[in-house]
């Protein structure tokens, strides 16, 4: 009670910066637009922003309503042209001080965000008063009430949600292309000086036999077991690379048994445990296991570990990994390329990575991939709660009575004159209530129906729009 | 003495090469498959004297000819394999030794090159031994590097301890690490004595005793 008297002060006294900041706004958009004086919009925006981002922040932490920030993505920095030029629209920069900017205020202007701060900064100084009664008699209620308004011009809207997706996917897109063709490099060196060489040395070799062989039958023979061994060496040397592209074993047997087969090859003592229904999708199968290969192996390497546990399981739709070492710990993200290879590998599928390795061990690394196993593993995923679908079918039952038979067809009874009353409600009534009471029928009716066809609709939008770009947790 | 032989391999050159080796040497090839439920027909029906399998089989092209292979020796206790691969895996090797009673073989398709070796491998398994490839053991003892009781072998019990674990006999290590016999059944002995399994003197379950010692681990 009392904390939230101290809140609703703080809000209140928050007004001391909102004020003021209004008419300054005002002032800098005369500026702006009337005078030319461009250079003052960002600070404008930035500084409502600023107010808007505290205002969040503070909802969040006093109440359960988290309000995410509804802006666009930032504009990518300019890239230059093949003359090392900056292009903005028809003029070509030097530097890419200029473009940086005008992309930057074209990014501030054409936010909706930007306005709707602007919108809730003026309503702000408004609503506040106006909720100081409820504050003072309900505070813990007021507070909430202030922050769902809040929500509603600060909150995140679907376009502002979809463009923060589509930024991630593209860069995760990028990122998975970046890893993709630096596997494709490494196979192509692996098979250039490897394979290709030695091939080249066999063919090389069999030529000399075929010159050798009427003359000195016996240094020829020499030669052409040298030429065997070789090819021997050149299919060592293939496996090799296979192993890097897609290992047999994951091919053959799929996942679970890809880790017990590196489990088996590791010196170290690994126990593996693995819980799939079902193999997943193989880029995934092949993603986690690389991802474990790594780690088993750092650990062995540098953790200096004699124990290891893989664990696999599935957590719904999640795949969940992880591998725990008692080695010496300490293992540092930003030393080796190990770990933030693993993490770009993971990236495609929106996984993450947890590293938790004090020093002295144990090391645990946690993997989880959202939503890459098929959905129907889960059951019961797509359900909608209970009070949901009660009230869905509730108004899918009840609906038709105020649209058809006391709406239409009381009307319908009503323009015919007939005397016939039945159980129309309308009917009943004096002459002057008759039509506002059938209107008024059918309009709950069609509301109803809106109601029965809305509320799955959105919860199933509300689904796909919570998948969320996931955060780096890499600490 | 002939050998009826059994050989599934699904590309062509490699079966009819096969095929013609064994000839070569002496083997009676009585059936040359090309698909899973081919070979594990073959294999239970006309239960060859030895078989040569590779892993990889239509139609799924995943571990088609191991399955085969040990679902007929699931039926028919120790008839006599050997398991052809592009690659080897430590866990292939335990699924194969699994059942403990010999008459086993993995190797990896190179080793078919050396056709003296490779026709000496196939009638090591016929006559219920094993053969498996280096590659295989040197993973096993890889994977055994922190092992005490294998640390304390010499480098010279290590290697016979290798080839052992191929499956050569002794007259074969003596042979191939130009060591008279009487010292490699010291040395066998020795390693005995340190890993702590009971002396044998028949050569395939020595072998066994090894390789479940290395598997154990």
């Amino acid at each position: 009670m009392l904390r939230s008297f101290g809140r609703i002060l703080v809000l209140l006294a928050f007004l001391v910066l909102e004020v003021p900041a209004i008419p300054l706004t005002g002032l800098m958009l005369l500026l702006t637009f009337g005078l030319g004086m461009v250079f003052l919009f960002p600070w404008q925006v930035m500084m409502v922003r600023g107010l808007a981002e505290l205002n969040r922040r503070l909802m969040r932490r006093w109440t359960d309503i988290e309000i995410e920030p509804p802006y666009l993505p930032e504009p990518p920095p300019p890239v230059p042209q093949a003359d090392g030029m900056y292009r903005s629209d028809r003029t070509l920069y030097k530097t890419p001080r200029i473009p940086a900017w005008n992309n930057r205020w074209k990014w501030l202007l054409t936010d909706p965000g930007s306005w709707r701060d602007l919108l809730w900064l003026v309503l702000d100084v408004v609503v506040k008063p106006l909720l100081v009664p409820l504050f003072v008699v309900l505070p813990a209620r007021g507070l909430r009430l202030y922050a769902q308004w809040s929500e509603l011009l600060l909150g995140a809207t679907t376009a502002s949600r979809l463009a923060g997706q589509v930024s991630h996917l593209k860069r995760t897109r990028n990122l998975a292309n970046d890893s993709k063709a630096a596997e494709m490099r490494r196979i192509e060196r692996d098979l250039h000086d490897g394979t290709q060489a030695r091939l080249v040395a066999i063919g090389m070799t069999l030529g000399a036999v075929e010159q050798l062989v009427d003359q000195d039958p016996k240094a020829a023979k020499a030669l052409l077991a040298k030429a065997r061994d070789a090819s021997s060496e050149t299919l060592t040397e293939l496996r090799r690379v296979i192993r890097g592209i897609h290992p047999p074993v994951l091919a053959e047997r799929g996942l679970a048994d890809a880790v017990r087969a590196l489990a088996m090859d590791s010196p170290m003592d690994v126990t593996v445990d693995i819980d799939l229904p079902h193999r997943p999708d193989a880029p995934v199968e092949a993603a986690v296991y690389f991802a474990v290969s790594e780690l088993l192996s750092n650990a062995a390497r540098h953790g200096n570990a004699r124990k290891a546990t893989v664990d696999v399981s599935a957590n719904g739709p999640h795949l969940r990994i992880s591998v725990t070492d008692d080695g010496m710990g300490g293992a540092d993200p930003s030393k080796g390329t190990g770990l933030s290879g693993i993490e770009r590998r993971l990236a495609a599928f929106d996984g993450v990575l947890a590293l938790n390795s004090p020093p002295g061990g144990p090391t645990t690394v946690t993997m989880e991939l959202p939503r890459v196993l098929p959905e129907h593993w889960a059951g019961d995923v797509h359900k909608m709660p209970r009070w949901k679908t009660v009230a869905v079918v509730m108004l899918w039952a009840t609906a038709w009575c105020p649209t058809m038979p006391q709406g239409v067809v009381a009307g319908v009874f009503k323009v015919l004159g007939t005397e016939e009353k039945a159980w129309f409600l309308a009917l009943h009534l004096p002459e002057f209530w008759q039509w506002p009471m059938i209107l008024g029928m059918i309009t709950v009716g069609l509301f109803m129906h809106v109601l029965a066809i809305r509320i799955p609709a959105a919860h199933n939008r509300e689904r796909l729009l919570t998948g969320k770009p996931a955060a780096k947790v890499l600490c | 003495m002939t050998n009826r032989v059994l050989v599934a391999e699904d590309l062509y050159l490699l079966r009819d090469g096969l095929v013609h080796l064994l000839q070569a040497h002496g083997f009676m090839v009585v059936a040359a498959v090309e698909s899973g439920p081919e070979l594990l027909k073959g294999l239970v029906e006309l239960r060859p004297d030895v078989s040569i399998v590779d892993v990889r089989l239509p139609p799924t092209f995943t571990d088609e000819g191991l399955k085969a292979a040990l679902a007929a020796r699931e039926k028919v206790p120790g008839l006599p394999i050997l398991v052809l691969s592009q690659h080897v895996e430590q866990l292939y090797a335990r699924e194969l030794l699994a059942d403990g009673s010999g008459g086993i073989g993995y190797l990896l398709k190179d080793r078919v090159f050396n056709a003296d070796q490779f026709v000496d491998a196939v009638r090591r398994v016929a006559a219920g031994g094993t053969a498996m490839d280096p590659e295989v053991i040197a993973k096993l003892l890889a994977s055994n590097a922190r092992d005490e009781p294998l640390a304390a072998l010499t480098p010279r019990e290590r290697e016979v301890l290798e080839a052992m674990a191929e499956g050569r006999s002794n007259a074969a290590i003596s042979q191939r690490l130009y060591l008279s016999e009487s010292a490699v059944a010291k040395h066998t002995a020795s390693i005995f004595g340190k890993l702590g399994l009971a002396p044998s003197d028949d050569d395939n379950r020595r072998v066994l005793a090894v390789l479940a010692y290395l598997n154990s681990r």
